[in-house]
């Protein structure tokens, strides 16, 4: 005992004489590097063909470099001009030199495309200038005016000025229906070309509907489901799986032979005399058909997390409400229902999360009152360069509302509950 | 659900009318599946009952729509792109899929919860979002309007089910089993293919099945990607729901509908094989 107490304190070592503490660091750092290198491949398969394309998406909504490249010398010289009147001498000799170089490396047709973009017309004016500038010299200013009336346009100027940044946010400004005036103010675009606020606002209220729907369809036949003895519970399970497990396309279709006029609803309306001819229901290609055949399509994924979570409430709890005096309702408002609340939320959110990105069906039965944003990302895609980085800003929005659901999602649920099947 | 003796008047409608209900939202959810199969034996180009068809006249019927699908050599030739493509991408998927699940549930694993999230995240990127950054990312690489650029990325969109599945049927992993099995001699390897892969079997295929019908299910991506030498059913069907209706779509529905019913017993089986491997009773 006491010659223990006086031994001069020895650090523990492991079997090759290493102290165990380093030893143990050591062993752990292994284990911790052969669990990376097991995630490693798919963690870097994802990285470059997932995340980084997504962020090239995010960055090509707000690169412009065209003018910067085309254009470099005016768009240098124009930084320091204010912007009131036509500019001095600097930015014309700029501007010629830029040009005498476009014209040598066949860049100048693409610069006056891009000015052409933002001002209609543009183009010809730059061209036949730049046809001439290598025959002049020095002072530009008259030159130019002289050449061409529009050269003292301050419009013109303002424009090239403020398009010769390199990150723009015009396409963002666009994405929520505004755009910059003539004089470089942000203002509401006019109304006939707004369209995309009033999409976003229509993909938001119409996915909050078709979850408040699921919910209302899941929540008693999940309560069945959880309810009735497992050999009929299975059989039940089915009629759920089924549709989970058919293609989205086929249910669509599906949706279609039953909601178009010449459809099934309608011909067994028509011939039980509910309606006439001519007044057979208008139930797709608008906003009911996306409703009907969008809450059809999503039910089961509010019915298999509300599922799981109900079969491991005891039937018991509500007995022992009831039994202790509360009415059926307020046995189930009180004990049952707060207990649902974790699948509840996972359903909420996978079917919002999944409603508000979705495209295949309200495009083939939304007509136009029942299309979502995700449609018109989709038609820009196909578009112009311009329509192009329109349709990334679009999507880099969706993608924000989305990932911040789904970070909220994992803070109040986890995302390792998601069950499937 | 038998209604003890002591339930009120009140209580005794309301347990029927639940029934009712239940009834009426499982009839919504399987009504229009069942409904698209007589459909697709409809003697005539419509898409709703004829006379002969409620009358259950063998007229009404005919299987002219499923000869106009095998007989097309272009909706066969995109039948057979789509297996290319799921197949291809289910392997690739499901092999990086289950070593990534092996891996983010070491005891060790750093980082873990953010790794997750990523390898989570194409599930819930919306698919058109996912479209727009593959479509130009696959263009400046020289992928557009390949197979491999398609099948890439469907092997993007089926890792997050294997690897969710994967992690599930870790999660009831007994971990003496390893120890028992090493100590009868048995190496890592050995170990690996005797005891732990049988154990993960059933969440590896499921995952996989997952991955199977996602990659054959996708339309948004391919519709974009495909060039008419890959362009897959789902796009043929697609444009076919957009342009000139035939009812050869509900042929080939029809014919997915049995592919997804056989799906949900395979299914079925593992699961059922699972649960008794963990000593649990078939359900």
């Amino acid at each position: 005992m006491a010659s223990r107490e006086r031994a001069p304190k020895q650090e523990l070592l492991a079997a090759d004489g290493t102290p165990l503490k380093a030893a143990l660091r050591r062993s752990q750092t292994v284990e911790r590097r052969r669990a990376f290198m097991l995630v490693a491949p798919l963690l870097f398969f994802l990285l470059i063909v997932f995340v980084v394309p997504i962020i090239a998406m995010m960055w090509r909504s707000v690169y412009n470099p065209e003018i910067r490249n085309y254009l470099p010398q005016t768009a240098a010289a124009l930084q320091d001009w204010e912007g009131q009147d036509v500019p001095p001498e600097p930015v014309f000799q700029a501007m010629a030199a830029d040009m005498i170089v476009g014209v040598e490396n066949r860049t100048i047709g693409r610069a006056a495309a891009r000015i052409n973009r933002e001002i209609p017309g543009a183009r010809s004016t730059v061209m036949r200038t730049a046809r001439q500038v290598d025959e002049w010299s020095a002072p530009y200013r008259e030159k130019f005016i002289e050449a061409d009336e529009d050269w003292t346009n301050i419009e013109f100027w303002r424009i090239l000025k403020r398009e010769s940044r390199v990150v723009t946010p015009t396409y963002y400004l666009l994405a929520v229906d505004y755009e910059y005036s003539s004089e470089g103010e942000i203002v509401p675009r006019s109304e006939v070309y707004q369209v995309y606020k009033q999409l976003f606002w229509r993909t938001a209220w119409m996915s909050v509907f078709i979850t408040a729907l699921c919910v209302m369809l899941a929540y008693p036949i999940s309560y069945m489901l959880a309810t009735q003895p497992t050999r009929i519970a299975n059989l039940l399970l089915i009629l759920v799986l089924l549709p989970f497990w058919t293609s989205l396309l086929v249910r669509t279709s599906a949706w279609i032979v039953l909601l178009q006029q010449q459809g099934v609803i309608n011909e067994l309306l028509v011939a039980l005399n509910i309606i006439d001819e001519t007044g057979r229901l208008r139930m797709i290609y608008n906003r009911t058909g996306t409703i009907v055949a969008m809450t059809h399509i999503l039910l089961p994924f509010m019915v298999l997390p509300l599922y799981s979570v109900m079969k491991t409430i005891p039937p018991s709890y509500l007995r022992a409400a009831k039994s202790l005096g509360a009415h059926p309702f307020r046995a189930w408002w009180r004990v049952y229902f707060p207990l649902t609340i974790p699948g509840l939320a996972a359903g909420c959110i996978l079917v919002f999360i999944l409603a508000i990105g979705y495209y295949i069906t309200p495009a083939l039965v939304g007509g136009d009152s029942g299309i979502f944003i995700s449609n018109l990302i989709a038609q820009n895609m196909q578009g112009s360069s311009a329509q192009l980085k329109l349709a990334a800003a679009l999507a880099t929005i969706l993608l924000v509302a989305v990932l911040f659901i789904y970070w909220l999602f994992n803070r109040l649920v986890g995302v390792d509950k998601l069950k499937f099947g | 659900m038998a209604l003890p003796a002591y339930t009120t008047r009140v209580e005794r409608i309301w347990h029927y009318a639940f029934n009712v209900i239940c009834g009426l939202i499982f009839f919504f959810l399987i009504a229009p599946i069942v409904v698209i199969i007589p459909l697709s034996f409809n003697a005539e180009p419509y898409f709703t009952f004829t006379k002969e068809m409620l009358s259950f006249n063998p007229e009404g019927y005919s299987m002219r729509w499923y000869d106009a699908l095998l007989g097309s050599s272009e909706w066969m030739g995109s039948i057979r792109n789509s297996f290319i493509i799921a197949i291809s991408s289910t392997i690739i998927a499901t092999a990086l899929g289950t070593v990534a699940a092996l891996g983010l549930n070491r005891p060790n694993m750093p980082a873990r919860a953010l790794i997750t999230a990523i390898l989570i995240s194409p599930m819930i990127v919306p698919l058109i979002i996912t479209a727009a950054a593959l479509f130009s990312f696959f263009a400046r690489v020289g992928l557009s309007n390949t197979f491999p650029g398609i099948i890439l990325s469907h092997v993007v969109l089926g890792t997050p089910f294997v690897v969710l599945t994967v992690t599930a049927s870790l999660a009831g992993f007994n971990e003496t089993l390893i120890r028992a099995s090493q100590s009868l001699g048995a190496n890592q390897t050995r170990t690996f293919f005797k005891v732990i892969l049988p154990l993960l079997l059933p969440g590896v295929i499921s995952g996989a099945l997952f991955a199977f019908v996602t990659s054959l299910d996708e339309v948004v991506i391919v519709n974009f990607m495909a060039g008419p030498a890959q362009t897959p059913m789902t796009v043929r069907m697609f444009s076919g729901l957009r342009e000139e209706i035939s009812p050869t779509i509900l042929a080939l529905a029809s014919l997915l509908v049995a592919l997804s019913i056989l799906l949900l017993t395979t299914l079925e089986l593992i699961r059922r094989r699972n649960e008794r491997l963990r000593g649990m009773s078939p359900g």
